[in-house]
Order: structure tokens, then sequence, then C-alpha cells
């Protein structure tokens, strides 16, 4: 053994054993740890492969920046990968298997990549891939980008649920260090709404890998202390497992809770995970500081992670990372790191400190090599030793880990997500974070201070001040004393020279110096450039810890100041969130909403079957018997409809009641055709424009009372023509009294059509529906037989004798079954759209299929109700421009094939007869097509340039999709009833 | 874009329940007004950097128009106004 267990040390419960798989090797771990320190307690280093060179890698941190020790944890749908070992909560029964890797991770033929690594440099993806053409599709896409690879997703869908939340508070502390322990007490004590988010499942961060002592208890003993008060006070919101990944406008923070990533089989009753949006008042950032990596030759084997992460495998999981652990370092965090590990028995190899001289003392007995570094270090599965160079003198260390310490650099990427870039210090030697105003701050460590006391300080100082902001009274809170804490301040070291191996800068992407000296060279020194370049800061980490490194390095090749260099841009998301918790209840089904009429209960036991319009289901048609085909089914019920009767459902039509004085005037200002005197009790049909003069909607208006009208408009503009009257009556003419409220949803509408329909419908209807009682056009409340009231209309998109009878939602299904049974012996029929749209075709009815936005209304033959008389209506005034009333514009005509057998699309496009078809020589196009069985061939609708002039002319119907050509004659779009007397019937 | 919009009417709801029509400075312009007027009115926008004044809707709120003023590239809303205020007031 080499890494261990400590017994009885850290904050993992050693009664109670976990039990999990690594690579299908059974394992025991302790409640508290996670993935990598139970697998570090069992001897497991190795981890991963690295991307590109499948170099042995392990762990290098012990938190959310690690690049290296990538795992897939779960299996089979549940399975995740590229999830970092480091923050993975161990649970009972956890599976986690090694990715990158072929056949084993302890084998790896893909790290032969290694010995490539000439070719593989920087640019080599511009370079290498170039030439041959050949070799693209026989080498490198196959060999290497399938070596070049990370987890694999599974083809299962995700078996667990997801949600999204939103979160108010006055004060939205980041981080559950000693900053933002004090934050949210002394917030917490003055009575705002705290809330503390904490990335990890445990709250108290770096103050559970300190060994210092608070206030005269340990510091996680302070830690629990503090909790407790926050958990009390019913002001105060903890959120453990919480990641807070972007900051957006208006003090909006996304986050991320992991609600049931620790157990092996969720339970069904609550979501896996949670994005939260939190709605802040203000909010201080205590995200703490990263410690940097060295960069030395050979600085990747595993065993060698950052001192940090030593100190935090030792004191909060109990697990020394190696039995002999050297330590190299330019500041105090080495030193504290080998009196942390020597005061648990474990021996320091050595410390090689580059600094000539410092305060920083060493455990008693350990030797330190002061301006010393390491050149290169040995070993495969895990480190052996370490190449130590001092004044230019070799020394062979031997050691089984290595704790390294290259300075601190706050974490400041939430502040920096809105445009603002992080502030070069010279004296913090890192990048700080900038000032984006009171509102959101920064404190402890993440502000740049240095030992645990200002930290706990600075969190009380920050809260203090946004306390007495928002003029609240602060309470007192006490800044405990620290005993024994370090100073963990350092001296620059961004590289060590003289390195005899790969000095890696980003782990993860297999970046290292001489990449970026590369890049450099070729003209790719701007930090944008030499990102995109070398792949540096490209991987899953982001460059967490490995960019502020390629900064200062670039820096040093083009000999400027890394405040000159600059960083690259920090965006959202700080650590990776899963698209599970993105789409949250939206998918599936769920993907968007299901609008089904009031009527669908009605459609399906009558044998509908359905088609999606927009969010709308919509009864297409009914299948009756034996028929075997959709068109069987609408030929019937098409010709059943002019021959007796049908009832079809039009609930999804657009239903808009208006009310108001002036509710008149303003119809008359939105409809192109004349509407103020519209009498009480009758309906009228309405075109709307938009105000290019283009067609917008149309539908019928009916005026029930003075100054109460109902609208209906299409189903697929129903929201579009709300929002447009609402535009219009609030912007356009404020001081027209008309309100509006849409009902679409609350009446059950159906269109009962047929010769037969009135016989049926007075069989209901208490009133008298004679012609000369209720004729065409006529609107009016009715009661049905029973008492019910009901909205009459008499109008037809079929062209026969037909009414719309609208009754409240609830009724609809009762009352759509009593018409079917009264109509029975008249030989009803239910009918869905597509005969609906057969009908309207023969009819040479128009629908959006013409209306398409680039048709006036002459174009489709309803010029004359373009008011001539009315002063103004929206569009009037550009609907007599140049070009909206050219002769040779588009017009709508009707079409038959002059073949009977020939099947017409829309779609299809209409030349002159014996011109060679091509997309120039178009005449027009086909808007929409139909089988007739009233004519007995197919027939449409069409668009066709001077099309009302050409009506007998033969014309070519290309349809260059299907491949067909035929001839067709241009004719009158209205195939049936050409004088309305079935309307008026 | 802001996250938060405060409605004059329902106070401060996320931006997910407006709709945004565009640049609220064009006016209709009267019904006898130039052909050129009304081609600027219908198709001609400006495309500024900084302060704007938009149309939004509050779809799923009180469904009223509001004028919203804001800084394209600071994301700062500095007002928003009833539509029909703004109309009257004549500033809209």
């Amino acid at each position: 053994m080499t890494s261990s267990r400590i017994a009885n040390v850290g904050l993992v419960d050693h009664s109670r054993v976990v039990k999990f798989s690594f690579d299908s090797r059974s394992y025991k771990g302790f409640e508290g740890d996670t993935l990598a320190s139970a697998l570090l307690a069992n001897d497991q280093m190795l981890m991963g492969r690295s991307f590109k060179y499948h170099r042995p890698r392990g762990p290098v941190t012990a938190g959310a920046s690690e690049p290296n020790a990538l795992v897939t944890i779960g299996k089979d749908a549940r399975t995740e990968p590229n999830t970092r070992a480091t923050v993975a909560e161990l649970y009972s029964g956890m599976v986690a298997k090694s990715q990158n890797a072929w056949p084993s991770l302890k084998f790896d033929i893909g790290s032969i990549n290694g010995a490539l690594s000439p070719m593989l440099g920087a640019g080599f993806y511009y370079k290498t891939f170039m030439w041959p053409a050949a070799f693209w599709e026989k080498l490198y896409e196959p060999v290497i980008r399938r070596a070049a690879g990370l987890g694999k997703a599974v083809m299962e869908a995700d078996p667990d649920r997801y949600e999204k939340s939103w979160a108010h508070c006055d004060l939205l502390v980041v981080g559950s260090g000693p900053a933002g322990l004090m934050a949210a007490l002394t917030a917490a004590r003055a009575g705002l709404r705290v809330i503390l988010a904490e990335q990890d499942f445990r709250l108290g961060g770096s103050l559970l890998s300190e060994t210092a002592v608070i206030g005269g208890v340990s510091a996680p003993d302070f830690v629990s202390a503090t909790l407790a008060e926050l958990a009390a006070m019913p002001n105060v919101t903890l959120m453990p497992r919480t990641t807070v990944f972007g900051w957006y406008d208006d003090m909006v923070f996304g986050a991320v809770e992991k609600v049931q990533k620790h157990v092996a089989v969720p339970s069904a009753d609550k979501p896996v995970e949670r994005l939260w949006r939190i709605a802040a008042g203000r909010a201080i950032l205590a995200s703490g500081a990263e410690e940097r990596p060295l960069v030395f030759g050979g600085n990747d084997r595993p065993g060698i992670m950052t001192a940090d992460a030593t100190r935090t495998y030792l004191n909060r999981y109990g697990v020394a990372t190696g039995r002999k652990v050297a330590v190299f370092t330019n500041g105090g965090s080495g030193y504290r790191t080998a009196a942390d590990l020597s005061a648990r028995g474990v021996n320091i190899a050595a410390i090689i400190d580059s600094r000539a001289e410092s305060a920083d003392y060493a455990p008693y007995g350990v030797r330190v090599i002061r301006s010393g570094s390491i050149v290169d270090t040995k070993g495969g599965k895990r480190l052996s030793g370490i190449m130590t160079n001092r004044f230019g003198y070799d020394e062979m260390i031997d050691c089984d880990a290595l704790a390294m310490s290259g300075g601190w650099s706050p974490i400041v990427h939430l502040m920096c997500q809105r445009g603002a870039r992080p502030v070069w210090s010279q004296e913090a030697q890192a990048f700080l974070a900038p000032d984006v105003g009171p509102l959101f701050i920064a404190a402890g460590s993440a502000a740049g201070h240095a030992t645990m006391s200002e930290c706990l300080r600075d969190g009380a100082t920050k809260a203090h001040a946004a306390v007495e902001a928002v003029g609240r009274l602060v309470g007192h809170v006490n800044t405990p004393e620290v005993e024994g804490e370090y100073d963990p301040s350092f001296a620059p070291l961004w590289y060590v020279p003289g390195a005899r191996s790969k000095a890696f800068v980003d782990f993860q992407n297999d970046v290292h110096v001489d990449d970026l000296a590369l890049a450099t060279r070729e003209g790719f020194g701007h930090v944008e450039h030499a990102k995109r370049y070398t792949t540096n800061g490209m991987a899953t980490d982001q460059g967490k810890l490995g960019n502020v490194n390629a900064v200062a390095l670039l820096a040093g090749m083009r000999g400027v100041s890394p405040a000159e260099v600059g960083t690259t841009t920090y965006r959202p998301f700080y650590t990776p969130v899963s698209f599970g918790a993105l789409a949250g209840t939206a998918r599936a089904e769920q993907s968007r909403p299901i609008r089904t009429s009031p009527l669908h209960g009605w459609a399906k036991k009558n044998g509908a079957t359905f088609l999606e319009s927009g969010f709308w289901y919509r009864s297409a048609y009914f299948v009756e018997g034996e028929e075997k085909t959709w068109r069987e089914s609408v030929d019937r019920e098409v010709l059943n409809v002019r021959q007796n009767a049908g009832l079809c459902d039009v609930s999804t039509l657009g239903k808009i009641e208006i009310f108001g004085s002036d509710a008149a005037e303003f119809l008359n200002r939105v409809y192109s055709n004349a509407f103020l005197k519209l009498p009480v009790g009758k309906a009228r049909y309405g075109l709307m424009l938009r105000e290019d003069g283009m067609v917008f909607d149309d539908g019928t208006t009916s005026r029930l009372s003075e100054n109460h009208y109902v609208m209906t408009t299409t189903t697929a503009y129903a929201a579009e023509v709300m929002a447009h009257l609402e535009f219009a009556s609030q912007t356009f003419w404020p001081d027209l009294d008309v309100r509006f409220v849409s009902t679409s949803d609350q009446w059950a509408q159906m269109s009962l059509a047929g010769p037969k329909s009135r016989t049926i419908l007075q069989k209901l209807v208490e009133e008298d529906l004679s012609d000369a009682a209720f004729p065409f056009l006529a609107a009016r409340e009715v009661r049905l037989k029973g008492g019910l009231s009901a909205r009459l209309f008499r109008i037809s998109f079929s062209g026969e004798l037909a009414y719309e009878l609208a009754v409240s939602a609830g009724y609809g299904e009762a009352v759509a079954d009593a018409i079917m049974e009264a109509g029975r012996e008249e030989g009803i029929c239910a009918y869905g759209v597509e005969a609906l749209d057969v009908l309207r075709i023969e009819k040479g009815h128009v629908t959006h299929s013409e209306l398409d936005g680039r048709t006036t209304a002459d174009d489709v033959g309803l010029g004359k109700m373009m008011s001539a008389a009315k002063p103004d209506f929206i569009g009037k005034r550009l609907s007599t421009r140049y070009g909206l009333t050219a002769a040779d514009r588009l017009q709508m005509v009707g079409l038959k094939p002059v073949e009977l057998d020939k099947p017409l699309k829309a779609g299809a496009a209409l030349l002159r007869e014996g011109v060679e078809p091509s997309m120039t020589a178009g005449q027009g196009f086909v808007s929409s097509a139909c089988f007739s069985p009233h004519i007995g061939q197919w027939i449409g609708l069409a668009m066709l340039k001077s099309g009302r002039e050409r009506i007998g002319e033969k014309i070519l119907v290309w349809d260059a999709v299907r491949s067909t050509e035929f001839l067709a004659e241009v004719c009158s779009p209205v195939f049936v009833d050409p004088d309305n007397l079935n309307l008026h019937a | 874009m802001a996250s938060l919009i405060t409605c004059p009417h329902c106070g401060r709801r996320p931006k997910e329940e407006f709709s945004i029509r565009g640049d609220a400075v064009p006016e209709r312009p009267a019904p006898a007004a130039s052909e050129e007027a009304w081609h600027a009115y219908v198709y001609l926008r400006d495309n500024p950097r900084g302060n704007i004044r938009e149309y939004w809707h509050h779809v799923a709120g009180c469904r009223r128009w509001l004028v919203v003023e804001r800084d394209n590239l600071t994301h700062a809303v500095f007002a928003v106004t009833d539509a029909r205020e703004a109309a009257k007031g004549g500033t809209a």
C-alpha cells in the first residue's frame, strides 16, 4: 500500500462502510467519501487517461476544478459520463468506470499517441489533417478522433425527473468556507433572507480541510456550530450540493442542485436535479481560491497533486496520498501540507522550495531544498521518484506522492460572466475580481485575502456592508479568534526551467509548455488564439487549473505582463450542467403544450385520427367500417356532408370577445371591410391586413349586442390576432373604449353542415330555425331543449347550409352526442379537418395556404372587401402602393388536371405549356390540392400570374420534388354551387 | 437582455413572460401621410447601440403592451411604461 486510510482521522464516518465498484472491482469506502477519496484510500491512484496522449492520470485536485479524474458513473440508462470523481459523493452500490482507455485503464493502447506526440503538437488539427486527403478518411478520422475522446453517452432515455424552480432572497452567499459562513451569519442575524449555496455535499468549504482552531474549537466543529445556528433561523436557506453556475442580468443567478445524485436508485417522488434561478437582492461571492499546479517536467504523473488537495484528502477524508510524500512549493501551503502529513505520521521525502529563503518552517527533521526545482519525474502508473535540481546539480529523490503548490488564484468566474474582465494584480500575482458594482461583491480568498482569519473577518465585513445598504441594523457578530493558521503567501513561479520531459499546463487536453511556445512562434500568441491553437482551456474543466499558468507563460514568451495578455472570455456554466436539468420537466410529451379541444373525447369515441396542428390535436378524419385508407374516410365524409349532414369540431378556431362603446369603430379600423353598420344578431366575414397591405388573417365577427362582439380567427393565428388587437387598441387608438378577452378555450364549437343540418338542429333548438327566422349570417344566442343556452351562427365554410353551434366547453361532448343522436335518421356523420379542407377547396374558400403573407385581398379574389369609403384601416395606406396593384400579380385560380387520374399536389410549380421546366420560368404554384369526390378528380387552388384572365388556359404543372409533369386547365376556384344556392337554402 | 422586467401592473416578472415586438420609436403616420412616411414607418428601423425604446407585450401576465427603455449593451432597464400611457403622453 502506498496511499491509504488513516484510522479515525477526518470527517468521514469510519463506522459506516459504503460498498462500490470501479472498473468492475469491488471496493469499500466510508460515508462522507467522494469517489476519489475512497479510491485513494484503496490505493487506486490511477483514475483516468488523458485526452490526447492517453497518459495515465490520477486526481490533481480534491474539488470541482479536477481535470484528470473523469469517470463514468452509474449503469444502464443512468450512466453519466465525464463525472469528476473528486466531487462525486460516494454512495452504496455506486458503479464507476474509467474512460478513454482501451482495452483497460492499466494497459491503454492509445498511449502510443505519446510516441506520436511530435505529430500531435499545437495546431495539429490544422496541419496534420491537411494532406494527403485520403489520410483523412483512412487514418486520421477513424484512429485519432476515436482515440482522442471522453466518456460515451448512452442511448437509453434518462429515466429520472428534473425540475426548475425560482428562489428569492435578500442576500445570496456563494460558497460556505470561512468568508461565506461569516457573511451568511452576519446577514442572517440582521434578519435578511439569506441563501447559502455550496457545491459540495457538506457545507464548510476549506474549513473542512484545515487543522486550525477557531474560537477554541476545531475548524469543522466551528462549521457545525455555525451551521446549527443558521439552520435554526427561518430566514436562512442552506443549499448544499448546489452549484451556482451563472450570473445573469438583474442579479439572477443560475444554480443546479443535485438532489438525488448521491443514491443508486433515486426516489420517483423527487427530481434528481433541480435547476434554480435565484433572484437575489445582493450577492457575496465567497467561492474561495484555487491552488495552482506547478509547471515542471513530468508534472502529470499519478500521485502528483496540489498541496491543498493533499491536505484535503488527509484532514477531511483521512487518506494519506502516499507513504513518502515530497513537497514542491513556492509558498506557505507546501509547508502546511508537510506539517499536517508529518503530524499524521506520513514521511516527508523533502520540501523543494523554489525560493531562496522564506519564513515558513518545515516539520522537525524534514529536509528543505531551497532554490530547488523539479526537472523530471519517474514512475508508470504512479510516481516513484523526482529529479530535483539545485544550482545545476541533479538529485533523484524517491517518493510515491508529490504535493505541489504554485500559489493561489481567486475563483472569480461568476463575476466575469457578464462582460467584466478580471484585473491582474502585480502585488497578489493573480487575477482579482473586477468591480461589478455594489450588489455583487467578493469576500474572503475570492477577494484576494490570504489567511483564514482575514477571510472570516472579510466575510463578516462584506455582509455588514450589505446589511447597512438595505437599511437594516447589524446584529452582533464577533469574528472568532484563529489559532494555528498559516500564511499562504507565495513567490511567483510560472515555469520551472530545465524540464526534461513534457511540462503540462492543461492536463485534460494535454497542452504542455512547448505547445504554447509553438503557438507564440507561429503568431498565435494572443490568448484567444493560443486557446484555439493549442486547445488550452477547452476541455470539460475549462482550464480552471491551467489557464492562469498559460496566461503567465504566454506573457513570459511575449515579454509582457500577464495583465497585457489578459484572460479568455468567461461564460456560464462554471461547471458542466446536465441537459436534463436544463430541460427540466419539458421533455417527451411535456416538451411543448398539448392542446385538446373540448370535443376531443367526442372525436375519439367516434373513431377520429388526430393531426397535430400547432399545439392542437385536431380530428383529421373518422374511420368507419372497412375503410383502409384515409382517402376512403375523407371521400365518404365529404359526400355525406354534401348529401346529408356532418358534424365537425371547430373549437380550435380563435375566439375573442370584444366589448366597449367604441367596439364597432375599432373593428372598422382593424378589418379592411366595413363593420360599423353590422346589425345586432348578424355575423360578417372580415379580412384583416398587415400594415404593409398584405392579408393577415380572416374570420367572422358577430354582433351579439350593441357593444358586444365575438370574433373568430383562424386556429393558427388566434394568439397573433389577439396581440394585434391589443397593440392597435393600446398604442394606435388609446382613446377608443374597447376591451378584449380571449375565450378560445371556453367554448366548444361545432359546425353542422349539409342540406339536412336544419332539420337535425331544429330537433334540439327551441327557436325557429327556418330560413326566414334564422337566415344566412344570423348570429344569436339560442336555448337548447333542456335549457342550455348556446350561441348559434349560420355561417358556412363548406358552402352547404351550415351552422356553427357554440356551448360552454364542459357541455361540448354531451351536445355533440345529442346532435349525432338527433341526426342519425338523416344520416349524419362526423367529419374532420381533412374533409373540411376538401369542402372548402371545392368551394374556393381560402386558408393560410393561400393567405401566406405574400397575398393581397385582390390576389385571392377578395378585392371587394377593401373598403374605399373608410378613411383608415390597418393596411389601407400601403395596399395601393406600387407593386401591390400590378396586373401581373399572382392571382388565385382553380386547377383541374386534364387527365382525370393525375394527382395534383400543393407546392407544384406552374409553367406555360411547352416551356422547358425551370424555376425561372415559373408562373405560380399550387397552394392547395385535394381529391374531390364531388368532381371525381384531383382539383386545386393555385396562385397564377394574371390568373383570372387565363381561365380556360392549359398550363404545365411541374412537381420537381415528385418528378411529375402534366397539363391542367385553369378554372374558376369555385367548383361547386357557384351561385350559393345551397348556402341560402 | 434583462432577466427581470418590472411591469407597471404586475411588478417584477421574469422575461419569459414577455414577448418583444421591437422598436417603439416609429409612430403610425396619419392615413393621408406620404407614401415615404408610411414606407419609413413599416420598413425602416435604426439599429442603435445603447439606449433603445421597445414595445414589450406582457403576454403571460396582464397582457398590456409596455414601452421598455433599456440599454442594449449593458442590459440596464431605465423605465417600463404602459404603452397606452406612453401613447397618450405623446412620448412613445
